[in-house]
């Protein structure tokens, strides 16, 4: 058994809020540099170099790469001999992202009524917290400032099973064409398989936090990842949707066993913006 | 060839501007988005004067972050316009001239820029921090209690946009897909 004092998790969500606000992950800029020397359109490569231009200048002035400093979804991986002392988790991870967001200079982008008064929350809080209770000592936290106009563009399908892997990369394609230039392209494709409703949209969120580049370790779901980001690049959408080559970097799938009459299928996109950040405790 | 215009637009300025054109805009500009929309349309509907007069006017779709002390501003770039589209028509007719925002706007609202003589601008989402270097000065104008959702007179030197809708009916987003679209075997 080991205690954890939940101070040290406020301090943590803090500064990740802050770090992953002002610094692109190592692999997705990899990535946009990547798309941009693969890119063919001149208007496409314009917008890609002003992308990399724009994380450079929010890293060199400690500005937030983008104003939408985004909804903070937190993700914990718990050891199930941790204890936590000193108060509880909830406030603990709450008060991590109000000060990260005050002492960040970050946006407060949450209200609390969401269908009439619709008041700014003022402190970005409540953070949405994921929790996964696994074996050990250690506790990992993972933040992901999601922003809205990638995550309003979310959908969820229940196919009929025999819809099978055709079903799933129309409704993925489709989602991706109606969405246009709203998520902010090139993207991050997030695709849950299986399981039940919310499951499903819970792990197309998690399939974001994947390494670019780094497949599903199922053959025939990496070759499915890799089949569909063919496609999604091949719909001419390309960067902001101006038209172009890379609309994706990635697309990443997760999979789950599900009930004999479903074939669920959620798809969370993720935009060029693809902040995350993760401290071990 | 990236086209300079400076503010107060003109219908010269706007008929010269084509699809796919880039321009650098310098001048005013104000900000409003979700909230704001709401209440300036709420205003007119009772009557009484929208908080700014909207004539000639360039709205941008943006909720900046807090600036740094020092800092006249955060990060502003651009957001989703097609939640504006109900109120678009609207702003139109109280002499709106031209619009910054990202992503495609829905078939009425492009058809009345057409009928409006108006100009939609598309600016890079997810570049704020790079856009807020063209941004000199900020003041807030109005609904200061909606925070990043006031409106606020931006005075600005080189902003980056493209011509996403000209007063011709042509969309980027449709020419766009179409050149880039790769036919792939069924």
């Amino acid at each position: 058994m080991r205690d954890i004092q939940v101070s040290a998790i406020t301090e943590t969500v803090a500064r990740l809020s802050q770090e992953a606000n002002y610094y692109l992950p190592e692999d997705v800029l990899d990535a946009l540099k990547k798309a941009r020397r693969d890119e063919e359109a001149p208007r496409a490569q314009k917008v890609l170099d002003m992308i990399l231009r724009n994380s450079e200048i929010a890293e060199e002035k400690q500005i937030a790469l983008c104003q939408d400093t985004g909804t903070t979804v937190l993700f914990l991986e718990m050891g199930q001999d941790v204890h936590l002392v000193g108060g509880d988790l909830p406030s603990a991870l709450a008060e991590g992202v109000r000060q990260g967001y005050k002492e960040g200079f970050l946006r407060n982008s949450l209200v609390a009524q969401p269908f009439s008064s619709r008041i700014n929350t003022g402190d970005n809080t409540p953070p949405i917290v994921h929790t996964d209770i696994v074996s050990g000592e250690g506790l990992k936290i993972t933040i992901l400032p999601k922003g809205g106009g990638c995550e309003n563009m979310s959908r969820l399908s229940i196919l009929r099973p025999g819809d099978g892997k055709k079903g799933i990369i129309d409704f993925t394609l489709r989602t991706i064409e109606e969405s246009g230039g709203n998520p902010c392209p090139p993207l991050i494709v997030g695709v849950g398989v299986g399981g039940t409703a919310e499951h499903v949209m819970h792990m197309a969120k998690k399939s974001l936090l994947r390494k670019v580049g780094e497949h599903n370790p199922d053959q025939e779901v990496a070759d499915l990842e890799e089949e569909l980001l063919g496609l999604v690049n091949a719909s001419g959408i390309g960067p902001q949707a101006w038209g172009g080559r890379s609309t994706a970097l990635a697309v990443n799938i997760e999979t789950h066993p599900t009930h004999i009459t479903s074939l669920p299928v959620g798809v969370n996109l993720q935009c060029h913006s693809a902040r995350s950040k993760t401290a071990e405790l | 060839m990236i086209k300079n215009i400076t503010t107060p637009l003109t219908d010269e300025a706007l008929a010269d501007l084509n699809v796919g054109d880039e321009v650098l805009l310098t001048g005013v500009i104000y900000t409003a988005r979700d909230a704001a929309h709401r209440r300036v349309l709420e205003a007119v509907k009772q009557g009484e004067e929208p908080p700014i007069d909207l004539k000639g006017q360039i709205i941008y779709y943006t909720g900046p972050t807090p600036p740094r002390p020092g800092q006249i501003i955060g990060s502003a770039g651009p957001t989703t316009a097609y939640r504006m589209d109900p109120f678009t028509p609207k702003m139109l007719d109280l002499g709106t001239k031209a619009i910054v925002g990202k992503g495609g706007r829905s078939k009425e609202v492009r058809d009345a820029f057409v009928s409006h003589k108006a100009v939609y601008f598309g600016a890079i989402g997810g570049s704020g921090a790079l856009l807020s270097g063209s941004i000199k000065k900020v003041d807030i104008v109005a609904y200061e209690d909606l925070g990043t959702e006031a409106i606020r007179r931006l005075e600005v030197e080189d902003f980056p946009v493209i011509v996403v809708n000209d007063i011709y009916g042509n969309d980027l987003l449709e020419q766009g897909r179409a050149e880039w679209k790769r036919a792939v075997p069924s």
